[in-house]
């Protein structure tokens, strides 16, 4: 074989080399990329191998009690004694009650009603209510099933009482699964979806705007011109905020017409508070733009942002159900609020007052990523 | 109402302002440690076209951005337009006009949509009149819905040039503006830079090319960061202290190896069919060539050396200052 033949032959496997070895160089240089292929996987397995939960215990209950008895703080060190169960409020009325569970504070209710004890005695076995939020069916259900039986358990052990055997129980429980009574997974995921594709579009939308402008090189000319890096992100966000309007009502349409998922609540705050969401995805897409070096970063930051967003929001996995620690990482991430507030609106019919706490916290969180982004704009070259 | 006084209101105004558009002293920016401008001051007269000269490298880019805000010197001081570069910035930037080195439009904006952008920005009254004048004074009407990208060369840079005046800046910073443009291109080019100038608009333009220097009021000279030579081309040239002899004949590779090592010969550069001969010691350099001369079948004639033989003997001496 000739000289020739054998550099013909070879060629094309040493420009494959070529092009191999190239590829490495840059990504050498490219530090974020590099972090993004070590650090990221082991922080995020570690986040989230601990944080999700999918039987969740220690979930927020309120009491209603109607009336102080033996039997009624039996039955409720009964319900904690499950692990299934955190009594955290103690109300004292039904609108208090609702007000709890349509916010998303509470994702159980117990009412104990006036003369349970007298009642229980004289054997007239009397109903104890429980409302469960079946908005979130992860989080009530396997709670709900193992209610019932300890419950009636527990009580047995109680001196003075009826005798109480698994057919003949001294009470019964009466469980009202409110919001989603027949645990329809779509009226559940389809308000979160909304969420979720609103996330990821709007966080790409922005996250690319100021890498952009430094790629292409137009930087250097808006740099120039005298115009203020508020106005800038102010410019460059709210055409964005219109295209994830409609974006959002695409989604609802949607899932009304085909999902049949119902709008309890106001339609307007809905709309509102879609508003305010998609404006504070916006705003922290901006800020990894201007903190990226260029577009592929800005995608990956936005991704690794995505991620949580997804598996700690209460989007995947019941929210109540992870450790603390994750659950304060979850209400910095704007998705859980607006889970809340999707879920709170439509298949709860929550008002403002419900969602107070999620609208300050989306609005906090919006005006944090542009205060971040305003400061972190390069008015120079430097 | 005598004649005087209304040729007086006509005139500049000698407003708080003053005469001066650029006036910068000890400038100095490094990057990473290593310095690219170092203590550079320069002075720039009110609707004059000043060149600013110098090699790849030698910080030309740097000094334009320092002056217009975009680069924060690490010392130095200065004013442009009356306002300081580094406090004023915001008032600068409303007055001037910057054509970057690289295209910076927006190429998937048509002509007349990246003219708008500008004109709003500015906070024009009427953007779209604004824009629609300028496209015709582009010469580009019947063009302005295509999109910048797909512009030539040649016309993205005068598009470049007609969005920098669109808002009337007082002072234009080009920077290396005809770089791979025409001849054609380049002479319009600058035609519509004395135009300005004749209109008021001081300009201060970097630049590559000896003949574009020539077509400036006065010039400065930049080299590894340092200004070498400032002022008007025949002051400039005459400050170089060079005395250049141009010699023809056969064979001129051989005679220019030959005179590289002889006595006060400094520099020597072939020009078509001759060579440029050039040395700061005249009497040396006199005795060479009067020594050559008897070999008749070359011809010496005592010439004045163009603006780049001193450029170039001042880049070297430079280099060697700097070695």
């Amino acid at each position: 074989m000739s000289t020739m033949a054998v550099a013909r032959k070879w060629s094309g496997l040493s420009r494959t080399i070529a092009m191999f070895i190239k590829e490495f160089v840059q990504l050498r240089r490219d530090r974020l990329t590099f972090a993004t292929m070590v650090f990221i996987p082991l922080v995020q397995l570690t986040l989230f191998g601990f944080a999700i939960n999918t039987t969740p215990r220690h979930l927020p209950t309120a009491v209603l009690a109607y009336e102080d008895s033996d039997i009624g703080r039996s039955i409720i060190s009964a319900l904690r004694n499950t692990s299934y169960f955190e009594l955290t409020e103690v109300v004292h009325s039904e609108a208090e009650m609702d007000h709890l569970m349509r916010s998303g504070k509470v994702l159980f209710g117990v009412e104990i009603p006036a003369g349970f004890e007298r009642a229980v005695r004289r054997g007239d076995r009397p109903a104890l209510l429980v409302a469960a939020d079946a908005s979130d069916p992860v989080a009530a259900g396997t709670a709900l099933g193992a209610l019932e039986g300890i419950v009636s358990t527990a009580l047995a052990r109680d001196r003075g009482l009826p005798e109480t055997t698994e057919e003949k129980p001294a009470f019964e429980i009466r469980q009202h699964r409110r919001y989603n009574p027949a645990a329809v997974t779509s009226l559940n995921i389809v308000p979160g979806l909304l969420g979720v594709i609103l996330t990821m579009t709007m966080l790409i939308f922005t996250a690319l705007s100021v890498t952009r402008e430094i790629e292409r090189g137009t930087m250097e000319s808006l740099l120039a011109m005298p115009i203020e890096p508020l106005e800038i992100m102010i410019g460059k966000i709210a055409p964005y905020i219109v295209i994830g309007f409609i974006q959002a009502v695409l989604i609802l349409s949607f899932g009304i017409l085909v999902f049949e998922v119902p709008i309890s609540g106001s339609l307007w705050l809905l709309a509102l508070l879609s508003t305010l969401f998609i404006a504070t995805n916006l705003s922290i897409g901006y800020t990894f733009s201007t903190i990226a070096q260029n577009q592929l970063q800005a995608i990956q930051m936005s991704f690794m942002f995505f991620l949580p967003n997804i598996l700690l929001s209460g989007f995947m996995f019941p929210f109540a159900g992870m450790p603390g620690w994750a659950q304060v990482i979850g209400e910095l991430l704007p998705l859980t609020h607006y889970i809340r507030i999707v879920r709170g609106i439509m298949l709860k019919g929550a008002d403002l007052h419900d969602l107070q706490f999620e609208a300050l916290a989306l609005l906090g969180l919006m005006l944090l990523a542009m205060t971040v982004a305003v400061r972190r704009f390069r008015r120079t070259l430097d | 109402m005598p004649a005087s006084e209304g040729d007086r209101v006509n005139q500049h105004p000698p407003s708080a302002e003053g005469t001066i558009a650029i006036d910068v002293e000890g400038l100095t920016k490094s990057f990473g440690g290593r310095p690219v401008v170092r203590n550079l001051s320069l002075k720039v007269r009110r609707g004059q076209i000043y060149g600013f000269l110098g090699p790849n490298g030698s910080g030309k880019t740097t000094t334009l951005r320092m002056i217009c805000g975009l680069l924060t010197p690490d010392g130095g001081r200065g004013t442009c337009l009356g306002y300081d570069i580094l406090t004023e910035r915001e008032e600068i930037k409303r007055r001037v006009g910057y054509m970057t080195q690289r295209f910076s439009l927006y190429e998937d904006l048509s002509i007349l949509e990246n003219l708008e952008f500008v004109a709003r920005v500015y906070g024009m009254a009427d953007p779209t009149t604004a824009a629609r004048r300028a496209v015709e004074r582009l010469d580009l009407a019947g063009r302005e819905r295509q999109l910048a990208g797909t512009l030539s060369g040649g016309w993205k840079q005068r598009l470049a040039l007609g969005a920098c005046i669109l808002p009337e800046p007082a002072l234009l910073l080009l920077d290396e503006p005809t770089a791979g443009v025409d001849p054609k291109a380049r002479r319009d080019f600058w035609n519509e830079i004395h135009r300005l100038a004749a209109a008021g608009m001081t300009v201060l333009v970097s630049t590559h090319y000896m003949d574009e220097a020539e077509r400036c009021h006065e010039i400065a000279y930049i080299a590894y960061g340092e200004l070498l030579a400032r002022g008007m081309i025949p002051a400039v040239i005459e400050a170089s202290g060079l005395h250049t002899y141009t010699v023809s004949g056969p064979d001129l590779n051989g005679l220019a190896d030959r005179l590289l090592g002889m006595p006060g010969v400094d520099m020597v550069a072939p020009f078509g069919t001759s060579l440029h001969v050039a040395g700061r010691d005249a009497k040396a350099l006199e005795a060479t060539v009067a020594k050559l001369s008897q070999d008749q079948r070359f011809a010496w004639n005592l010439s004045s050396p163009s603006l780049e033989d001193v450029f170039i003997d001042l880049m070297a001496r430079s280099r060697d200052d700097f070695r």
